[in-house]
């Protein structure tokens, strides 16, 4: 069963795409040129403090807004190997997806994590939060298998036999 | 089992006879629209990341520069130019400064029963016209623009049963802003919310578009109408024919169903920062604003300029304010101009701008600065969404934005 660790940072609910990344740092070149400026509005340091592997536990409605696919590939480039939170906004979850950027949908961990602590997520199962575990849904066969592949892009060029 | 307007229109374009909510069908798209937000990464990713890449169907994409209309720096010139040349290298319907995308889609291609695709999460607009309209992002607009099919899982749908008659004054900016406010920003999750009933019948293609428009800011996959004489009348001046007109079945099943009573809604303002969060506008009146601003795919309709032009005739617009005024599309502007509404504007000291997305998405005309305060008829009111993060937006409809721009404070028409 596969499964991994991080450290997690927490956020609230409705954290929206203009938080994720705001509208004026859209027209620099690359996702690394914006991605400092990831969460700027809310948290100006965060982006700086965010490690490689680390995990975003927040409540719900996580990534409303525009349909701009900069915000789960921010998120990607900060080193964020999976967001978890009540629930997610529909576009950015697709977007995210699209993405290889993994998302888990949990409604109760957040009402319990602290930020700073270490949780660790069994795929398809439950995360391991002090002590106790969260159960979590498994997601349909045909999205893991574009995150799988690391985005619709990759999985495009696969199915067509082209990588 | 009876389907739902949205569940057909799915059905259709999957080619099966049924489908019902969570299932997930490849479907093949009617129509894609991408706009100057994010076309050029649809282009890099096609040009970079694809062997022999090739697009299904060219007659079935609109690209339409609407952002930043003009550009605003060298990198949106820049941006802006990949995409000009991509469309005329690939002969695709090219459409720039002539309006904001949504309400461009609406006057001259979107159809009854189509399922469109767009990359904007606005796309919901659509729905007025009975169309089932949706936002995705550039990976998926390439995904479809390569393939001419993609992926969607089957949303429930939630029934809205409108009744009565929205009151003198009261305007459909209120009644979606009313319903966002009970339902909150992610009351609709990935739903469909069909909007019907006799109340719904009252409401014009204008007022469709505004709530259908910000079914998104619900949460919602998309927004829609029956597609009903009104919507059969538009489609007629506009030269078009309905794809398909559906109905909802009497069996049909819904995820849940609301009633609003349009007689009993009253003006109201979303504060800063949820859209979610609405109060009656008699609670925000008195709060000092820096700038105004009437226009948007929301609120930029010949409806909404003679709504503020009625109430600005023979006013100014206060010291101190900016009062910026932007027709969502040419066809508006020019039926301003014809109407005499542009001059009562700029008499009253606003100013008005060309057709494009202007300070609703914070990038382009009018981005406020520090703690600046702004009324908008925007689509939405995040932090930072138009300007500095410490800046303020408070959401309201035409005429509560034109009278706090005659005040300088949040202010309701029937006391200007």
């Amino acid at each position: 069963m596969e499964k991994f660790t991080g450290k997690v940072w927490v956020l609230d609910d409705d954290i929206d795409t203009d938080i994720i990344i705001p509208t004026e740092y859209l027209a620099l070149k690359t996702i690394d040129d914006m991605k400092q400026y990831g969460f700027s509005p809310l948290r100006p340091e965060l982006a700086g403090q965010i490690q490689k592997g680390d995990i975003i536990v927040a409540g719900k409605n996580f990534g409303c807004g525009s349909s701009r696919e900069q915000a789960p590939e921010i998120i990607k480039a900060l080193g964020i190997q999976c967001v978890i939170a009540k629930s997610f906004a529909r576009i950015f979850f697709r977007n995210s997806i699209n993405n290889g950027l993994l998302l888990i949908e949990q409604p109760d961990l957040h009402d319990d994590i602290k930020e700073g602590d270490e949780v660790t997520v069994v795929m398809n199962e439950h995360v391991d939060y002090n002590g106790k575990q969260y159960p979590i849904a498994s997601l349909p066969e045909n999205l893991m298998s574009i995150i799988q592949a690391g985005g619709l892009v990759k999985a495009m060029r696969k199915l067509n036999g082209l990588d | 089992m009876g389907m739902t307007i949205a569940e057909k229109i799915i059905a259709a374009a999957a080619g099966v006879d049924s489908v019902k909510p969570g299932d997930i069908h490849t479907v093949k798209l009617d129509r894609l629209m991408s706009n100057d937000g994010t076309t050029h990464l649809t282009v890099d990713m096609y040009n970079n990341k694809l062997k022999n890449p090739h697009i299904a169907d060219t007659s079935k994409l609109v690209f339409i520069v609407d952002h930043n209309v003009p550009s605003d720096s060298p990198k949106t010139a820049a941006s802006q130019k990949k995409m000009r040349d991509f469309a005329k290298e690939h002969n695709i319907d090219f459409w720039e400064g002539k309006g904001v995308c949504h309400q461009v889609m609406i006057e001259n291609y979107v159809r009854p029963g189509e399922l469109i695709f767009g990359a904007d999460s606005h796309t919901c607009s659509y729905g007025a016209l009975g169309a089932f309209g949706t936002g995705v992002g550039c990976t998926d607009f390439l995904y479809g623009m390569v393939t001419g099919t993609s992926w969607v899982l089957v949303p429930e749908s939630v029934k809205f049963n409108l009744t009565g008659k929205l009151p003198e004054g009261v305007y459909a900016r209120d009644l979606i802003l009313t319903i966002i406010g009970e339902i909150g920003a992610n009351g609709c999750n990935y739903q469909a919310m069909e909007f019907t009933g006799e109340g719904a019948k009252t409401l014009s293609i204008s007022d469709r578009m505004a709530l259908c428009n910000m079914a998104v800011e619900a949460g919602a996959k998309t927004g829609i109408f029956e597609a009903d004489e009104k919507a059969i009348e538009y489609l007629k001046e506009h030269g078009r024919e309905p794809k398909a007109v559906y109905h909802s079945d009497p069996d049909a099943v819904y995820a849940r169903e609301y009633t609003f009573d349009l007689s009993k809604v009253r003006p109201v303002v979303a504060k800063p920062d949820f859209v979610d969060n609405v109060v009656p506008a008699e609670e925000a009146c008195g709060i000092e604003i820096n700038e105004a601003f009437l226009g948007s795919c929301n609120n930029g309709r010949i409806e909404d300029l003679r709504v503020g032009a009625e109430i600005i005739k023979g006013k100014k617009v206060a010291e101190g304010v900016r009062f910026l005024v932007v027709p969502a599309s040419q066809t508006i502007y020019r039926q301003a101009l014809k109407e005499g509404l542009i001059d009562t504007f700029m008499e009253a000291g606003a100013i008005v701008m060309n057709p494009n997305c202007s300070v609703c998405w914070g990038s382009c005309q009018g981005v406020i600065g520090e703690n600046e305060v702004l009324i908008s008829t925007g689509t939405r009111n995040f932090k930072g969404r138009a300007g500095h993060p410490s800046s303020k937006v408070y959401l309201g409809s035409a005429a509560t934005v034109t009278a706090s721009a005659i005040t300088g404070k949040i202010a309701l028409a029937s006391e200007v």
